[in-house]
């Protein structure tokens, strides 16, 4: 097979036509820019989304729940196995919300090859005095390195330096809403009272503001050494291990192995947040949808383009055929024609995509609610141009099939009788 | 029979619009080779119809095609089309050129898609095919720059690209004013002379038949003389 002389002939004819040509390939152009622009900026804003929620979110979570003594009495008799009792007497048997054994649990979790890393916490219900009136709040006992690298601590903080919780003995960094409530400002001395009674003052280090109000209102963090000193217990107390996962889809199952294994209480991301898995899913099927509907209707131009190109190109066609080139080698040139309008105003196209992204990346985008944001976010995801470059070639030649299989029909002796 | 370049036995050709009518009759006759041959007859009489059953481009008849002693009838679309590259030269009345390309362009591209030569050997046999019907010097002008007559000549060049075993010509002279017409035929009678080309040309002008070798004449789709 001559490829070259089918291309030559093909560029010949592009070239005869280069008008058309070009608004055909214009349109592919237009419609790979939208698809990259849009699913960039759409994951983006997905990523987003989710990652004020799923960023911060354990893969699993350990924890050890308080809750009544599954066995009551009633059942352990034998006299009543088999009624419905509804006798019950026998509370909580500890109030210790402690894992048990907490260092040992937390070197085998260390150990297990699908854990990319885990951070232990602390959570402590306190009081913060605030002149007359008590507001309550939570002091989560952090070890700030590994809740920075695993759950972007650092990104929330708003004032001040998340290190600072290790560095400067008995501080904490107050959420921004109780912050406002407390009037404190970084430097100030807030009187921390416990659950069972004791107080403490600690040094303010900064603000947290993580977007969501009601999470601000309440949640402030101190580390860990901190908070066991809070309420008063040993150094190897702690009440939740935050597991991350390599693969987040491993959760569940991890989590009930876990649940086993360490005879404690656990919850996986999917349970915890399943409503943000669908938003993201309906985001980006959107995104597809729309991105694929323009290039299809980029399609319907060069079908439309390539079928009045063979109207006028019978002569030539005809011509063609009759010095020896076969229906097949008329079909190639057609097909050619497509593919390049395909391939050139597809390729410019993921250029102008990337440009039109990068434009979106700096459109300004500041609310409270996201103090981090500063731009629009995007996605620059590779998968998203090879998609383009795989679909505008995939259109172009399925718009480019049946003209070119038309031309390849055309009847020389028609053609040249017409005359 | 070695001599024979184009034999049909018994054609007969029918158009069914809308109804069946018979347009060549039992058609049966041969071209030796190095002959050049016209066929006249009034118009209508089926000469048109005849040359593109010659040429392979209508393969709806009965009977039988030989061309250089090959049974053509019966051959697959990209068979014909190897054989309409390689053995026949086709020259038209009106069809002339490829707008697109250049005249020496036009002529290559049989040549490249026989592909016996290299690109610049096929280059050199259309220049020396082009310096041969006086048209070398334009060979660079764009197809459609050409006059009617000057065209016909670059469409005879092609023709000639690869050494065809016969060349066709339905009225090539046609739509040619009496000075062109006359170079025209010039050419087909140099390339008899001179190089022992086989042509089968359709003419309806007499003159131009009286000087061939050989007038087959044809009447309602039945040959009356050949
Ligand atoms: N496609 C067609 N359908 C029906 N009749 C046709 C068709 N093409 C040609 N004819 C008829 O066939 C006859 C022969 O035509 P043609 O071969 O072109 O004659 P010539 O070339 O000798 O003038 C004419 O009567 C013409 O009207
Ligand atoms: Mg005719």
């Amino acid at each position: 097979m001559n490829y070259k002389l089918i291309f030559s002939v093909s560029f010949s004819l592009l070239r005869a036509r280069w008008k058309q040509t070009l608004i055909a390939a214009i349109g592919v152009t237009f419609s790979i820019t939208m698809f990259i622009a849009l699913l960039s900026f759409m994951t983006g804003l997905n990523g987003l989304l989710d990652g004020l929620i799923l960023n911060r979110t354990p893969h699993v979570r350990i924890y050890n729940d308080i809750k009544p003594t599954k066995n009551q009495p009633v059942n352990v008799s034998g006299t009543y196995k088999d009624y419905h009792n509804f006798i019950r007497s026998v509370k909580s048997p500890s109030a210790r919300q402690e894992i048990f054994n907490s260092g040992a649990v937390m070197d085998a979790i260390r150990r297990d090859d699908r854990v990319a890393g885990l951070a232990p916490k602390i959570i402590a219900p306190v009081f913060f005095t605030a002149g007359t009136i008590d507001i309550t709040g939570v002091v989560n006992g952090i070890d700030v390195q590994a809740e920075s690298s695993l759950f972007h601590f650092n990104d929330y903080i708003v004032a001040g330096k998340a290190i600072d919780l290790k560095n400067v003995p008995n501080s904490i960094i107050l959420g921004k809403g109780v912050a406002d409530k407390l009037l404190a400002e970084p430097g100030d001395v807030v009187q921390v009272t416990t659950s069972q009674g004791d107080i403490m003052p600690l040094k303010v280090v900064g603000y947290f503001q993580s977007g969501l109000q009601d999470f601000d209102k309440v949640q402030c963090y101190a580390s860990i050494n901190t908070a066991q000193k809070l309420l008063g217990k040993p150094n190897n107390y702690i009440t939740d291990i935050q597991v991350k996962l390599k693969d987040l889809n491993q959760a569940p199952m991890v989590a009930k192995e876990y649940g086993a294994l360490f005879d404690a209480d656990t919850e996986d991301i999917q349970t915890a947040n399943s409503q943000f898995e669908t938003g993201s899913f309906i985001r980006t099927l959107i995104s597809y949808s729309v991105g694929i509907t323009l290039l299809i209707v980029a399609g319907f131009g060069i079908y439309n383009i390539l079928n009045m190109m063979i109207y006028e190109k019978m002569d030539t066609i005809a011509i063609l055929k009759a010095t020896g080139f076969s229906g097949r080698d008329v079909n190639r040139i057609f097909i050619v024609i497509a593919l390049t309008i395909g391939l050139a105003g597809g390729l410019v196209g993921l250029v102008f995509g990337f440009g039109l992204s990068a434009i979106i990346d700096q459109i300004p985008f500041r609310t409270p609610a996201l103090p981090t944001i500063t731009t629009f976010p995007v996605n620059y995801n590779p998968a998203f141009y090879l998609i383009g470059a795989v679909f505008s070639l995939v259109t172009t030649y399925f718009a480019g099939y049946f003209p070119a299989r038309k031309a390849s029909k055309v009847d020389p002796v028609v053609i040249i009788r017409g005359k | 029979m070695s001599n024979v370049i184009l034999q049909t036995s018994h054609i007969n050709k029918y158009f069914h619009d809308p109804v069946t009518v018979p347009v060549l009759n039992d058609l049966s006759m041969s071209v030796d080779k190095g002959e050049f041959v016209s066929v006249v007859g009034k118009s209508g009489c089926g000469k048109s119809t005849l040359l593109y059953i010659l040429s392979t481009m209508d393969t709806d008849y009965e009977g039988q095609l030989w061309i250089d002693q090959d049974l053509i009838t019966g051959k697959k679309e990209k068979e014909l089309a190897r054989i309409r590259n390689e053995k026949i030269g086709f020259v038209f009345q009106f069809h002339y050129l490829l707008n697109e390309f250049s005249v020496l362009k036009n002529v290559m591209l049989p040549g490249l898609k026989l592909n016996q030569y290299s690109e610049s050997e096929i280059e050199h046999r259309a220049m020396e095919r082009l310096r041969m019907l006086h048209m070398e010097d334009l060979a660079l002008k764009n197809a459609n720059q050409l006059s009617g007559g000057q065209k016909q000549r670059v469409a005879i060049a092609r023709a000639l690209i690869n050494d065809p075993a016969i060349i066709m010509g339905d009225e090539p002279t046609g739509n040619l004013d009496k000075k062109n017409g006359e170079i025209v035929f010039d050419i087909f009678q140099e390339l008899a002379v001179h190089y022992h080309q086989t042509l089968l040309i359709v003419t309806h002008d007499p003159e131009f038949a009286a000087r061939t070798n050989r007038i087959i004449e044809m009447e309602d789709g039945r040959i009356i003389r050949q």
